[in-house]
């Protein structure tokens, strides 16, 4: 079966500035395919290529089997956007918005009522089609936006940061939209997040930094692939502690989040010679099973909160060198 | 509740499609209109002052120098081309405004050409414009200004046209502008003078040479005049009044035909049109 979505060697170049560095991804149909990142790694440039908001400076994407800059309105027909900001008429009511967006989209007339009480049926948004948009909450209008995004059936369903924003019953509902299309529809659907727990909902992500892709895979294999747990120990001499763990154990570790901390292969083995070797007592400890945020960490240096603000710390380098 | 799925499929482009896009945008400014009166009221307010106010205040000064004719009724056709220059601007604004919130996007990245998203806006300019000119038309018999239907058919036309020109001037300035404010700030520096110069306010007879040029080389004078002339043909009017204020608009001293000044006027709005179109694919 063709891929959804097939990216090869795509490029954007701002002047000088490398938005994008070449990336290369296959998304099979029905996938749900999350794209990671750090605000400013290339997300949104990438997924607009795809889109055919912007072209690319090189390489070459197909969506849906069309390619993006020689048969834009073949992908434009074959799929469906949610951005991040809205882009809906708030002087017109839910309903109209979905008009409009229908017979831009050449919806056939016969099935345009039908399928607009689908969509909007699915997000709970039935009752309130005929409010005007502007009266809708944030929550809302993103799901009218998803609601949308699908009336004419497309192959591939681009989310950009689907949830950022909103309230935590509002973004679990939209998960549990994605879910359950998966089922309901054929559809593909590729999203940016960068929230860490709704990764892991996604069959594969793509782990992207500074315009470059660093790891795709599904989120079990890349947790396994770090195989490492997370020790936390606060102790009476944290400096002495930080120096003997090096010493003694061959450990990096590092102040964060004001305890010392290091990755050891088996946190639970590791703890009692912890205890028995380390010469400086020891007040508490915690061990804790890699989580995507370690994945992340552990292949860009850096967490994805602290890749937004900038600069890295010594946790994320001596997770880094764990690897 | 497992219904079944409603699964469309969209069709390749074809001029059917882009015919149900130009309707649905064009669709979409009448709705916006309709739902705005604050708008429709704040568009009238202006040419209303203009004719009643300064109409009837410079009508007095110069009542000596044009016997026989309300001043009113020489401002009359020119308030009509200020309203649907005005309503027709400000449609185009909302393009703009389309961008500022995002829905221009919408837009854009549908499976429709550039062109009949413009064409729809164009047209949509052009039918709000002319409804709001309507209204002024409906005032014609407080100026003296007969109810004829000729008179209205021909007035309606021609506003039809200025408006759908003007809007493609609107959205050729909006194609770039990122902000209302920028684009209001333009659209008064470019819509004031060429008001001025289009013989709207004050008749272009007897103007010293400069002057002349200028308002030969505003488009807009072409819209004015040919409304001008529709409602001087339809009054009774003194041949002497009539040279005064409705001279027309001679090129080299020969005096324009208004098919000629119409087909000015569309010819522009084409064009602009045209590059319109040029700049919202380029600007993908």
């Amino acid at each position: 079966m063709e891929a959804a979505v097939a990216v090869h060697g795509l490029k954007k170049t701002y002047g000088k500035v490398e938005a994008v560095k070449g990336v290369d991804l296959e998304v099979a149909p029905g996938e749900v395919f999350g794209f990671l990142g750090p605000n400013g790694a290339g997300k949104t440039t990438t997924i607009s290529m795809l889109c055919t908001l912007i072209n690319p400076t090189g390489g070459t994407a197909e969506v849906a089997g069309h390619d993006v800059v020689r048969q834009r309105d073949d992908v434009r027909r074959n799929i469906g956007l949610v951005f991040q900001d809205p882009t809906l008429d708030g002087y017109l009511t839910a309903a109209q918005n979905l008009r409009f967006h229908a017979e831009l989209y050449g919806v056939p007339r016969d099935a345009v009522e039908d399928r607009m009480r689908q969509v909007l049926e699915m997000v709970a948004l039935w009752d309130r089609k005929d409010s005007k948009v502007m009266t809708f909450s944030g929550g809302m209008k993103r799901r009218l936006e998803i609601a949308r995004g699908l009336l004419h059936s497309p192959r591939v369903l681009f989310l950009d940061e689907p949830t950022v924003g909103l309230d935590p019953q509002t973004r679990s509902a939209i998960w549990g939209y994605i879910n359950k299309l998966r089922h309901t529809e054929d559809i593909t659907i590729f999203m940016t997040t960068h929230y860490m727990d709704e990764a892991e909902y996604c069959d594969r992500i793509a782990i992207i930094d500074h315009g470059e892709i660093v790891v795709i895979d599904s989120p079990e294999a890349l947790k396994a692939s770090i195989g490492k747990d997370r020790v936390q120990i606060q102790t009476a001499d944290d400096e002495k502690a930080i120096g003997l763990l090096k010493e003694r154990f061959g450990v990096d570790a590092a102040v964060r989040e004001g305890q010392v901390t290091f990755a050891v292969a088996s946190g639970e083995q590791f703890v009692p010679r912890l205890f028995a070797d380390l010469g400086v007592a020891i007040r508490s400890v915690s061990v804790s099973r890699p989580s995507l945020d370690d994945v992340f960490m552990s292949y860009t240096g850096s967490t994805i909160r602290d890749a937004e603000s900038g600069d890295g710390n010594q946790w994320m380098r001596a997770m880094a060198r764990g690897r | 509740m497992a219904t079944e799925v409603v699964s469309v499929s969209v069709p390749r482009t074809n001029g059917a499609h882009d015919l149900r896009a130009i309707k649905v945008v064009l669709h979409r400014e009448l709705l916006r209109f309709v739902n705005d009166r604050t708008r429709m009221v704040s568009m009238l307010i202006q040419p209303i002052l203009w004719l009643f106010v300064m109409g009837t205040g410079l009508g007095t000064l110069v009542r000596g120098s044009i016997p026989g004719v309300d001043y009113r009724t020489f401002m009359y056709p020119g308030m009509i081309s200020m309203t649907v220059i005005m309503t027709a601007m400000f449609s185009a604004g909302s393009i703009v405004w389309d961008r500022e919130f995002g829905f221009l996007r919408e837009m854009l990245v549908a499976p429709v050409s550039r062109a009949s998203i413009v064409i729809g806006k164009c047209l949509g300019g052009a039918v709000v414009a002319t409804a709001q000119g309507v209204i002024i038309l409906a005032m014609a018999g407080l100026v003296g200004v007969p109810y004829s239907p000729g008179l209205i058919v021909t007035l309606l036309a021609e506003m039809f046209l200025a408006a759908f020109t003007i809007t493609a001037f609107g959205v050729l300035l909006a194609a770039r502008m990122k902000n209302m404010q920028s684009f209001f700030g333009v659209m008064q520096m470019a819509i004031m003078p060429m008001m001025f110069l289009s013989g709207a306010m004050f008749p272009l007879a007897n103007l010293p040479s400069w002057l002349h040029v200028l308002t030969t080389v505003n488009p807009l004078t072409y819209a004015v005049d040919p409304m001008r002339q529709a409602v001087f043909g339809h009054i009774d009017i003194p041949a002497q009044a009539n040279a005064m204020l409705n001279p027309g608009v001679s090129w080299f001293g020969n005096q324009l035909p208004i098919g000629l000044e119409i087909g000015l006027v569309a010819v522009i709005g084409a064009v602009l049109l045209g590059v319109a179109v040029i700049q919202f694919r380029r600007s993908e």
